[in-house]
C-alpha cells in the first residue's frame, strides 16, 4: 500500500477508495434493513442514519465522510437507495434535503472524534461521539436548512424535529455497539494522535 | 433493487444531454429562491407541467413523486397558516411542490447509465487535483458492491435467525460491516496487483 501512495501522490490510496465504496454500498443496504419501531413513542425508526454513524465509527472522518458523498451521489443521479424506494434530485429539494447533506458532517464529525479517542474508546464514548455527530452536527445542519426552504422561524423548525430524537439515541445505542465490536475484531481506524507523530503503520516510512 | 427510476420514453426531454438538464434544474431552483414570489413560482409551475406533458409522464408520477414528502409539507403548511396566513402557506408548500416536480422531471428522463458516463465525461474538464480516476473506481465499485452487500446481508440474516437472534440488531450488523471490511481488503488487493494505479 506504501507504494500505490508513494506513486500517486494522492490523498487516498486505492484502498481507501474501495472502503470508501464498500461502505456507501453498506448506507444504501440499509434501507432494506426491516425497519424498528419503538415500543414507547410508536415511531418507526429506519436504520439509515444508523450507517451514517457506522461510517465515521468504522473507516473514521474522510473516509466516512466520503462515502456518505458517494452514496448522496448514487441517491442524486436517480437511483432509489433511501427509504421507501426514493430517490433523484427531488429528496434534496424537499423539505428535509437539509438532513441528507447534514450526514457528510455528522459522519465526518463522528470518525474525527472517535479517531482522536481511539485508544480510550469504549462504549459510552462511542455512544456520545455518535449522539453529538449524529444529533447534535446533523441538526445543526438539517434544522436551518427546514427553517430557510420552509420560512418557518428556527425555533418551531427545531421543536418539530425533536420527535426524532429518541430513535436516534435508539440508533446511536446500537452504533456504538457495533463500532466497539468491529474495533475489537476488524479495526480499520489508526489513530489522530499516533498518525500526526509516528506515521499510519503501513505507510510510507 | 437497482432499478432506477427511469421512466422508459422517447421525448426531446429523454434526449436532451444529461447535463444539461442537471444545469437547467439548479437554475430553475435558485430562480425560484432569488425571485421570491408568486409570479415567479407560477411560471415555474406552468414550466414543469410542460415538461411533464412533453415527457410523456402520467399523473401517477406526480402523485408517487410528492407522497414521501406529504406529510412534512402538510405539517409546514398549517405552521405557515398559524404564523403568518394561508397564502403565503400555500406559496411555500407550492413552491416545495414545483421544485420537487421539477426535480422528478429530471430523474425521470434521465437514465442512471447516462448520468454515470456524463458524471466521467464532466470529469474530464475537472482541474488536475481532482482525482478523477479514483472518483470513477468510487462509482463503479460502489454500482457493483450494493448487490453484493445484500446478499451478504441476507446471509447474516439466515445465519441469526438459526440463532434465534435476527431481532438483533448488533448480531445483524457487526458480521454484515466485519465481512464487508474483509472483501474490501481483498478487493483493494485485487486492485494492486491488477497494477490498477
Amino acid at each position: 500500500m506504501a507504494i500505490l501512495r508513494a506513486e500517486s501522490g494522492s490523498l487516498l490510496e486505492t484502498r481507501d477508495v474501495v472502503f470508501i465504496a464498500l461502505f456507501a454500498a453498506i448506507v444504501a443496504s440499509l434501507a432494506a434493513f426491516p425497519p424498528i419501531t419503538l415500543p414507547l413513542a410508536g415511531v418507526p425508526i429506519t436504520a439509515q442514519t444508523l450507517g451514517v454513524m457506522l461510517a465515521g465509527g468504522v473507516i473514521g472522518a474522510v473516509r466516512g465522510g466520503l462515502a456518505i458523498v458517494l452514496f448522496l451521489l448514487l441517491v442524486a443521479i436517480g437511483l432509489p437507495l433511501l427509504p421507501g424506494g426514493r430517490g433523484g434530485f427531488g429528496v434534496f429539494l424537499g423539505p428535509t434535503g437539509g438532513f441528507l447533506i447534514g450526514w457528510i458532517g455528522a459522519a465526518f464529525a463522528i470518525g474525527y472524534m472517535t479517531e482522536w479517542l481511539w485508544d480510550r474508546l469504549n462504549f459510552v464514548l462511542a455512544f456520545t461521539i455518535c449522539i453529538l455527530g449524529g444529533v447534535i452536527v446533523l441538526y445543526a445542519i438539517g434544522v436551518p436548512w427546514v427553517a430557510f426552504v420552509a420560512k418557518i422561524p428556527l425555533w418551531t423548525a427545531l421543536t418539530g424535529s425533536l420527535s426524532f430524537i429518541p430513535g436516534d439515541i435508539v440508533k446511536a445505542l446500537i452504533a456504538a455497539g457495533v463500532i466497539m465490536t468491529v474495533k475489537r475484531s476488524y479495526p480499520i481506524i489508526q489513530p489522530r494522535t499516533q498518525a500526526d507523530s509516528a506515521g499510519r503503520p503501513g505507510g510510507p516510512e | 433493487m437497482l432499478t432506477d427510476l427511469y421512466v422508459f420514453g422517447d421525448s426531446p426531454l429523454h434526449r436532451i444531454r444529461p447535463g444539461v438538464k442537471i444545469l437547467a434544474l439548479v437554475l430553475v431552483c435558485t430562480l425560484l429562491f432569488i425571485l421570491e414570489g408568486w409570479p415567479m413560482v407560477s411560471l415555474g409551475g406552468a414550466l414543469v407541467a410542460l415538461c411533464f406533458a412533453l415527457s410523456g409522464l402520467r399523473l401517477r408520477h406526480v402523485v408517487a413523486a410528492l407522497r414521501p414528502a406529504l406529510w412534512i409539507l402538510l405539517v409546514i403548511f398549517l405552521v405557515q397558516t398559524y404564523l403568518t396566513d394561508i397564502l403565503f402557506a400555500s406559496f411555500v408548500v407550492f413552491r416545495f411542490a414545483v421544485l420537487i416536480l421539477a426535480a422528478t422531471v429530471v430523474t425521470a428522463t434521465t437514465r442512471t447509465s447516462e448520468m454515470v458516463d456524463g458524471i466521467l465525461a464532466g470529469l474530464r474538464f475537472a482541474p488536475s487535483w481532482v482525482p478523477k480516476n479514483q472518483i470513477a473506481l468510487g462509482v463503479s465499485l460502489c454500482l457493483r458492491f450494493i448487490p453484493l452487500v445484500l446478499s451478504v446481508f441476507q446471509d447474516v440474516r439466515q445465519a441469526q435467525r438459526a440463532r434465534g437472534l435476527d431481532r438483533n440488531m448488533i448480531a445483524l450488523l457487526v458480521p454484515l460491516v466485519v465481512r464487508t471490511l474483509k472483501t474490501a481488503d481483498e478487493v483493494a488487493q485485487a486492485i494492486h496487483a491488477r497494477s490498477f494505479d
